[in-house]
C-alpha cells in the first residue's frame, strides 16, 4: 500500500514538473534569444506603437511598443523624378562600407541596389502596372525585420537585433554556414565568396569602416556605425533634402517617419511572411 | 580489432588504394579552395547552398536507413537481421563522417566551426543539427564496436548497451526531421516550406540506406564470402520498397498541391525541376534531365525488386537497388536543395553549375566514406569469418 502512494506520488510530482516546465521551455525556443522583445510584442495595446501604419496586408501589426525602432521609407515616386538619386545611394553606402565591386556576377555583393517593382513585391499586382512602375526601379535593402528569419537561423548568433530594431552582424563570430541567406524571403545578404579586398581600391578605403574577410556574410547594418555620431545613414544622406528616403524611430510618435508614415499609404515587402519589415515603401 | 582491417587479398588494397587516389585529388583541391575561399565554386548570391549541402542532405538520409536493420532486430526480435545490424551501424559511422567532412568543406570560416558550441544558439536548427548528428555518430561507434567486440568473443553483449541501442533508434528519425528542419521553416522558399519534407526525406532515407545495404551485401557474397541470407534479402526488399513507394506518394502529393491550388510560388520550382522554369523569355531547365533520371530510375527500381522473377536474380536485385539508390540520390543529392534556391527571393532565375575543383572536392569526401565503410566492413566480416571457423 505504502509503496503504491509512493509510486503515485513520484509520478504524480514529475508529471507536475514536466506540466509546467515544457511550455516555459515551448516558449523560450520560439522566442528564441529575444524573449524581452518578444513578451512585450504580444502586450501591444491597439492604437499604439508603429504597427498601425505597417498593417497594410493586415499581417504582421504587433510590434515592440517601446524603445527605439529604427525604420525606414523610401519614396519611389521620388526616386522616379530623379533617375540619378538611386545610384548615388548606392554610391554612398557602398564606399562608406568598403563594399567591394567584383567582377565575377557569382561574387557579387550588394547592401542596396535596384530591381524591377515585380522583384521587390513578387506578391502584389503587376498586370497592366501604371506606367511609372512599368518604366522605373525601386531601391532595395535589408527590411531590419521585427521578427528576422537570419537572426533565428544563425547557429552562432553572428547576426543578432540590436535594441534599437537593427538586425546587425559579428563578422568575427561568423561562420560563413550561409544559414541566414537561405532564410532571408528578402534576398538581403552577400557571402564573400574570395577576399572582398580583390574588389577594393585600398588606396581609396573609408578608414573608418572595417573591410571584410572572406568566407563571411555581410549585408546592410542601417549605418549602425554613423547614428551615434549623429548622422543618418549614408543612402539618406544621399538623398539630400528631397525627402525620397526618410529615416527614424518608427516608435516615435513625434518622429519625421511617423508623420510620413500617417500621411501617406506605404506598403512593406511581403508583409504576409510575418517578418514585420522596417522598410516602407511608397509607391 | 583494427588490425582485421590489415590483412586483405590484392583486390582490398587495389580498391582502398583508388578510393585513396582520389582523396589525395580532393585534399589538394580543398587546400585550394581553403586558401582562395568558396569563390572556387559554383555557388552564388542566389544558389548559396551547392553540391556540399546537397551531399550532406542526402547522406544524413544513408545514415538514418541504418535503422531500418537495427529497429526490427533490436525491437521486433527480427532474428534474420542479427548478422546484418552491424553493417547498418557501420554504414550510419561512415555516412555521418561524410555528411560532417561536407559540412566543413561548406563552411566559410571552417576554423571557426565550434563557435557552434561555444555560442550555443537553440533557435537555430543548425545547433540542433549538430548535435543529433553527433551524438547518433557517437551512438553508433560504440553500439558497434562493443556489439562486434562481444561477438567475436562470442559472449553476450553486456546489458547496459542495450540501452544505447534503443536511444540510437529515436535518433536515427531525429537526424533527418532535424535536417528536414533546417529546410521546411524558412519563410518565403515555398519549395521547402512543406509539412511533408521530413516524412519524405525519412521515406527516401529508408529506401535508400537498405538499398545500399543490400548492393553492398550482394557484392560481398561475390567478393567476401559473406552471406546476408535470404530471409533478410527478402525482407530488406521489402522494406525498400515500401519505402521507395511511400516516397514517390510524397512527391505526387507536392504536386497536387502546387498544381492544384495553382498557387504559382508553389509551382515554380516543380516546375524548373521537371519541366523548365520560363522566365524572361528563355527556358531555366538545367536540372530536368536529373529529375526525370530520379522518376525513371526510381520506377525500374521498384518494378525490379517488386517481380518475383527479377528479385530472385541476384543480378537483377543488384541493379534494382542501385536504381534505387541513385534514383533518390538525383532527387535529394541534386533536386531538393538545389531547386529550392530557383527562383530567388526576387524572382529571378539563376542556375547553379558546380566547378572542377568543387566536384573533385565532393568525390573526395564520397571515396573517404567508402574507404571507413570498406574498412569498417572488412573488420566486422573478418570477424564474423573467425567466429564461424
Amino acid at each position: 500500500m505504502d509503496k503504491k502512494r509512493r509510486e503515485f506520488l513520484k509520478i504524480a510530482g514529475i508529471s507536475t514538473l514536466a506540466g509546467l516546465g515544457a511550455p516555459a521551455v515551448v516558449d523560450r525556443l520560439i522566442t528564441g534569444s529575444y524573449p524581452l522583445a518578444a513578451r512585450a510584442a504580444r502586450e501591444v495595446t491597439p492604437g499604439e506603437g508603429a504597427g498601425d501604419q505597417a498593417s497594410t496586408a493586415g499581417h504582421g501589426s504587433d510590434t515592440v511598443p517601446s524603445g527605439t525602432r529604427y525604420g525606414m521609407v523610401i519614396d519611389v515616386r521620388k526616386f522616379n523624378e530623379n533617375p540619378a538619386m538611386a545610384e548615388a545611394c548606392i554610391k554612398a553606402c557602398h564606399s562608406v562600407h568598403n563594399v567591394p565591386d567584383l567582377a565575377e556576377k557569382n561574387n557579387e555583393i550588394k547592401w542596396i541596389w535596384l530591381t524591377g517593382y515585380g522583384n521587390a513585391f513578387p506578391d502584389h499586382s503587376h498586370y497592366h502596372k501604371d506606367e511609372n512602375l512599368e518604366k522605373n526601379q525601386v531601391l532595395v535593402l535589408c527590411n531590419h525585420c521585427d521578427s528576422p528569419p537570419c537572426v533565428r537561423a544563425c547557429p552562432t548568433k553572428a547576426t543578432f537585433k540590436n535594441k534599437d530594431g537593427i538586425v546587425a552582424m559579428d563578422y568575427h563570430r561568423c561562420i560563413g554556414c550561409r544559414f541566414c541567406m537561405a532564410a532571408c524571403p528578402y534576398g538581403a545578404r552577400s557571402f564573400n565568396w574570395q577576399d572582398p579586398r580583390n574588389g577594393l581600391d585600398m588606396n581609396k578605403i573609408n578608414r573608418e569602416f572595417p573591410t571584410r574577410m572572406r568566407g563571411v556574410v555581410e549585408k546592410c547594418n542601417f549605418c549602425v556605425d554613423r547614428l551615434p555620431r549623429g548622422l543618418q545613414p549614408a543612402c539618406v544622406e544621399a538623398t539630400g533634402a528631397s525627402k525620397a528616403m526618410v529615416f527614424g524611430d518608427l516608435n516615435d510618435p513625434n518622429s519625421e517617419i511617423r508623420q510620413v508614415l500617417k500621411e501617406n499609404f506605404t506598403i512593406q515587402r511581403k508583409p504576409a511572411l510575418g517578418t514585420q519589415p522596417s522598410v516602407f515603401f511608397i509607391v | 580489432m583494427f588490425e582485421k582491417a590489415l590483412k586483405g587479398n590484392n583486390y582490398y588494397w587495389i580498391w582502398l588504394a583508388f578510393l585513396g587516389t582520389f582523396m589525395a585529388i580532393g585534399a589538394l583541391c580543398y587546400i585550394r579552395q581553403y586558401n582562395y575561399g568558396l569563390g572556387l565554386t559554383g555557388m552564388s548570391r542566389s544558389v548559396s547552398w551547392g553540391l556540399y549541402i546537397s551531399q550532406f542532405t542526402f547522406l544524413v538520409g544513408v545514415a538514418a536507413g541504418g535503422v531500418m536493420l537495427v529497429l526490427p532486430y533490436y525491437i521486433h526480435n527480427y532474428k534474420a537481421f542479427g548478422r546484418i545490424t552491424i553493417l547498418g551501424e557501420f554504414l550510419a559511422i561512415a555516412a555521418l563522417t561524410m555528411c560532417l567532412m561536407f559540412i566543413i568543406a561548406d563552411l566559410g570560416q571552417p576554423l571557426r566551426a565550434l563557435n557552434v558550441l561555444l555560442h550555443p544558439t537553440p533557435n537555430s536548427m543548425l545547433f540542433w543539427d549538430m548535435i543529433v548528428l553527433n551524438g547518433y555518430l557517437f551512438l553508433n561507434i560504440l553500439c558497434g564496436w562493443v556489439i562486434l567486440t562481444a561477438e567475436r568473443k562470442q559472449v553476450k553483449p553486456p546489458k547496459w548497451i542495450y540501452i544505447f541501442v534503443y536511444i540510437s533508434i529515436p535518433f536515427a528519425i531525429s537526424i533527418h526531421t532535424v535536417t528536414a528542419m533546417l529546410y521546411c521553416g524558412l519563410p518565403g522558399r515555398h519549395f521547402w516550406l512543406s509539412a511533408i519534407i521530413a516524412p519524405r526525406f525519412l521515406a527516401s532515407a529508408f529506401a535508400a540506406g537498405p538499398a545500399l545495404i543490400l548492393l553492398v551485401g550482394l557484392i560481398l557474397k561475390r567478393v567476401a564470402n559473406f552471406d546476408v541470407g535470404k530471409e533478410a534479402k527478402d525482407k530488406i526488399v521489402t522494406i525498400i520498397l515500401y519505402a521507395a513507394i511511400i516516397n514517390a506518394f510524397f512527391l505526387m502529393l507536392e504536386f497536387f498541391v502546387g498544381y492544384y491550388s495553382n498557387i504559382p510560388g508553389h509551382k515554380h520550382t516543380l516546375e524548373y525541376l521537371f519541366f523548365g522554369l520560363e522566365h524572361d523569355g528563355h527556358v531555366y531547365n538545367n536540372l530536368v534531365p536529373y529529375l526525370w533520371g530520379f522518376v525513371v530510375l526510381c520506377a525500374s527500381g521498384i518494378a525490379l525488386l517488386a517481380i518475383p522473377y527479377t528479385r530472385r536474380n541476384d543480378l537483377w536485385l543488384g541493379i534494382g537497388s542501385a536504381a534505387i539508390f541513385f534514383g533518390l540520390w538525383l532527387d535529394k543529392g541534386i533536386g531538393f536543395v538545389l531547386g529550392g534556391f530557383v527562383p530567388t527571393p526576387l524572382e529571378e532565375v539563376v542556375e547553379y553549375y558546380p566547378t572542377l575543383n568543387e566536384i573533385m572536392i565532393t568525390i573526395a569526401v564520397w571515396c573517404t566514406g567508402f574507404f571507413i565503410l570498406t574498412v569498417l566492413y572488412k573488420i566486422a566480416i573478418s570477424v564474423e569469418h573467425e567466429i564461424e571457423s
